[in-house]
């Protein structure tokens, strides 16, 4: 499953980073990294973008980006 | 001289360390060919020791205007000491870009900022222990209460003078190590050519950095070679070239970390920004929460607040003007250099200068609304809507500061982190109707439109914001096709904003408003004054329909026909908007012989009913006034498409008003 499928207060942990180029390594070097947990903290008032909190901070980003973030739960 | 560059992640603190580093003793520029902020300050109590801050990011990789700018600034300018701003309640990211500047073997200092909210939390890191295992100096500090400064100030002389350079650079271990270590000694000789670090360049290489590849010069086969090992390490990991990359460094910082930092268990500011975040970015409440705190900085700032300090302003300057007027007078000089200086010079600076107040109230709420961490979460918010125009959630800002006045609005895109996102926000925010537009529009309406004055002008602002729209629409399928920058962003816990930064940023803003009202709006002062006193024969008018504007409006105004007031007054009038918007209704108070309050009177012999929203329609649309074109020029930082602007601008709204009036014509 991917990130954006998840529920608001939901946990999982991230087993892969898709897509290429810019956003990929940008995600990458935020520590969206292979073996990170994730929650999924709240979703914005017009169903998107995102809110996910992952090693100690908070990050937004879009429904469609956070498909490519592959993650399972615990 | 011994040169510093401070760098870190955004949201670090580093523009709080940088003002309590170097005071107000700053030097706000630009990096060249690019719009990116950059300032140079003397550290206090040192006369040769220059401190840059560059922009605020999270990596070195070349994608970003801020990463380039930054990494070449690293690269190539002769930086005798980094310093790296990390925020300690958020410590593994911020290592990500340290291990990054490590490898540039920069003798280099850590700041380890927020250390106070670390300790207050119960966490705190074994700074020595620290120290050792990434071996670089590191200094805790608090630049927000100006704690830990004079340590980090001799830290930062000691490194700089001994060039004491990161002692590790192995980070890595299995496969990935081999293969950084076999690429950094087959591109040695081609590093040192190039004058790069080699193993920056060796880890820029496996990343995939064309840029830094086409730099060091590689032949055929030295590329084949280096794809050999970089493929045969993916294979041993099991990931590709990036991740792996990106992993290997999160691995040292997770076990730097599980050693030397002691995590809170809970961090009061983020309960709090939680707390915070449960009304102001809540399902139901983030959008009124948001139109109630911009409409209350709206009404404060062009309300009570804005008018009484512009009255203020304008009293000073009026005295000023005033005195100057007598003086001249007292020395007998000639009547036409009196009226240059105070009707030309003196009238043009003052209607833009009377700006000035509400741009520094407006900055204070911005920096507050910036600093506080607000900002990102309007551009939470609004980031959906925004996207069907190709911008993200953080032009909403600037494009609502437009229904204000465009010069703050343009001068406040310099927070989006896109240039595409900016360029393209710049150009549209001409068409959020300003507020020095109203006057125009409460005289026609009172003229034409009297039990409908408020109606008209609510068609007149959505008129704006519709063709806005359009434009952007058309902007994004041409002039910016690239896909949009990708919307990532952090969401900080909220802060309390530190004053000394929020009255730095409004000085800076007043003296970089008051260095362009005395160049380039001197000029057009000048130059529209010359415009509006001589004849053809550069003889003094006395009625300034004799005038040279006067002139160029009758040869102008047969291109208006069709919109239905092919009238040289009206053309004048629109000339003379170019300056400031409120001037047409004065020039058109003037081109009729009229007072004030006799105009709508005069109006309704002038135009039809149809004309004269067809007027009005032309001037929501048509070009900018003189001091916003200013200021798009310099956050475009090209003439060519500010030009390509003020055309484009006429020609839209001539198109429309000619629409308009056509189809009026018609039906009625």
């Amino acid at each position: 499953m991917t990130l954006d499928e998840l529920n608001v207060g939901e946990k999982a942990v991230i087993t892969a980073v898709n897509g290429e180029g810019a956003l990929r390594r940008f995600l990458l070097g935020m520590g969206c990294t292979p073996k990170t947990e994730v929650t999924l903290q709240k979703i914005a008032p017009m169903k998107d973008p995102i809110e996910i909190r992952l090693r100690g901070y908070t990050l937004t980003l879009r429904l469609e980006d956070a498909k490519n973030i592959e993650v399972k739960y615990l | 001289m011994i040169n510093f560059a401070l760098i870190g992640n955004q949201n670090s603190g580093k523009t709080t360390l940088f003002n309590q580093l170097t005071g107000s003793n700053q030097h706000v520029g630009n990096f060249p060919g690019v719009t990116v902020d950059r300032k140079d300050g003397y550290i206090l109590g040192y006369k040769d020791r220059v401190i840059t801050d560059l922009p605020g990011i999270y990596s070195l990789s070349p994608y970003t205007n801020e990463e380039i700018v930054t990494r070449d600034f690293l690269l190539d300018e002769k930086v005798d000491c980094i310093v790296n701003i990390l925020d300690a309640t958020n410590i593994e990211r911020n290592l990500y870009l340290t291990l990054q500047l490590i490898e540039l073997q920069i003798p280099m200092v850590l700041a380890i900022n927020m250390m106070d909210e670390m300790r207050t939390n119960g966490g705190t890191i074994k700074i020595n222990e620290f120290s050792r295992a990434i071996g670089v100096p590191c200094v805790p500090i608090s630049a927000a209460k100006n704690e830990g400064i004079q340590d980090l100030v001799h830290e930062m002389m000691r490194v700089a003078v001994n060039k004491i350079r990161p002692e590790k650079i192995d980070f890595c271990a299995g496969a990935v190590h081999r293969c950084l270590h076999g690429i950094s000694h087959m591109i040695e000789d081609h590093a040192v050519a190039a004058g790069l670090p080699r193993r920056f360049a060796a880890s820029k290489l496996i990343e995939g950095d064309e840029p830094l590849a086409k730099r060091l010069n590689l032949t055929q086969n030295e590329l084949e070679m280096i794809e050999h090992s970089v493929v045969e390490m993916e294979k041993e990991c099991e990931m590709d070239r990036e991740a792996a990359m990106a992993d290997m460094r999160y691995c040292f910082i997770e076990n730097l970390c599980r050693n030397t930092v002691i995590r809170p268990t809970v961090s009061k500011e983020y309960l709090r920004s939680v707390k915070i975040d449960s009304i102001l970015t809540s399902k139901y409440f983030a959008i009124p929460a948001f139109v109630l705190i911009m409409g209350l900085i709206f009404y404060l700032t062009f309300g009570p607040i804005g008018t009484f300090l512009s009255d203020g302003f304008a009293l000073i300057i009026d005295w000023i003007i005033n005195y100057i007027s007598e003086l001249l007078i007292q020395f007998e000089i000639n009547p036409v250099v009196h009226s240059l200086v105070v009707d030309g010079i003196f009238a043009g600076i003052s209607s833009v200068l009377s700006f000035m107040p509400v741009i520094v109230v407006l900055f204070f709420f911005l920096s507050i609304l910036e600093d506080s961490g607000y900002m990102a979460r309007v551009a939470f918010i609004m980031d959906r809507p925004l996207r069907q125009l190709g911008l993200s959630g953080k032009s909403f800002v600037p494009m609502l500061i437009g229904f204000g006045c465009s010069v703050p609005a343009i001068m406040a895109t310099r927070t989006l982190s896109s240039e595409r996102d900016r360029k393209m926000t710049i150009l549209l925010t001409p068409f959020m109707s300003c507020t020095a537009k109203v006057p125009i529009y409460s005289v026609f309406a009172l003229a034409f439109f009297p039990n409908h004055a408020a109606e008209v002008m609510i068609l007149l602002y959505a008129t704006g914001i519709v063709v806005g729209i359009g434009f952007a629409m058309i902007l994004k399928k041409t002039v910016y096709k690239g896909a949009p920058i990708p919307f990532v962003m952090e969401l900080p816990n909220y802060r309390m904003p530190s004053a000394k930064s929020v009255l730095l940023l409004m000085w800076e803003k007043a003296k970089d408003f008051i260095t362009r009202a005395f160049t380039i709006i001197f000029l057009a002062s000048i130059i529209i004054w010359f415009l509006q006193s001589f004849d053809l024969r550069f003889n003094l008018v006395e009625d300034s329909s004799y005038s040279i504007l006067a002139n160029i409006g009758q040869i102008i105004a047969p291109i208006f026909a069709p919109l239905g007031f092919n009238d040289w007054r009206a053309a004048t009038a629109l000339i003379t908007g170019f300056s400031a918007k409120e001037a047409v209704v004065s020039s058109l108070a003037v081109l009729l012989k009229t007072s004030a309050d006799q105009l709508p009177t005069m109006l309704s012999s002038m135009f039809t009913t149809a004309s004269a929203f067809s007027f009005l329609l032309f001037t929501l649309l048509y070009t900018p006034c003189v001091a916003a074109i200013a200021a798009v020029k310099r956050e475009m930082g090209s003439v060519k498409s500010t030009i390509a602007l003020i055309v484009t601008q006429c020609a839209i709204a001539w198109i429309i008003a000619f629409i308009f009036y056509t189809c009026a014509s018609l039906i009625l």
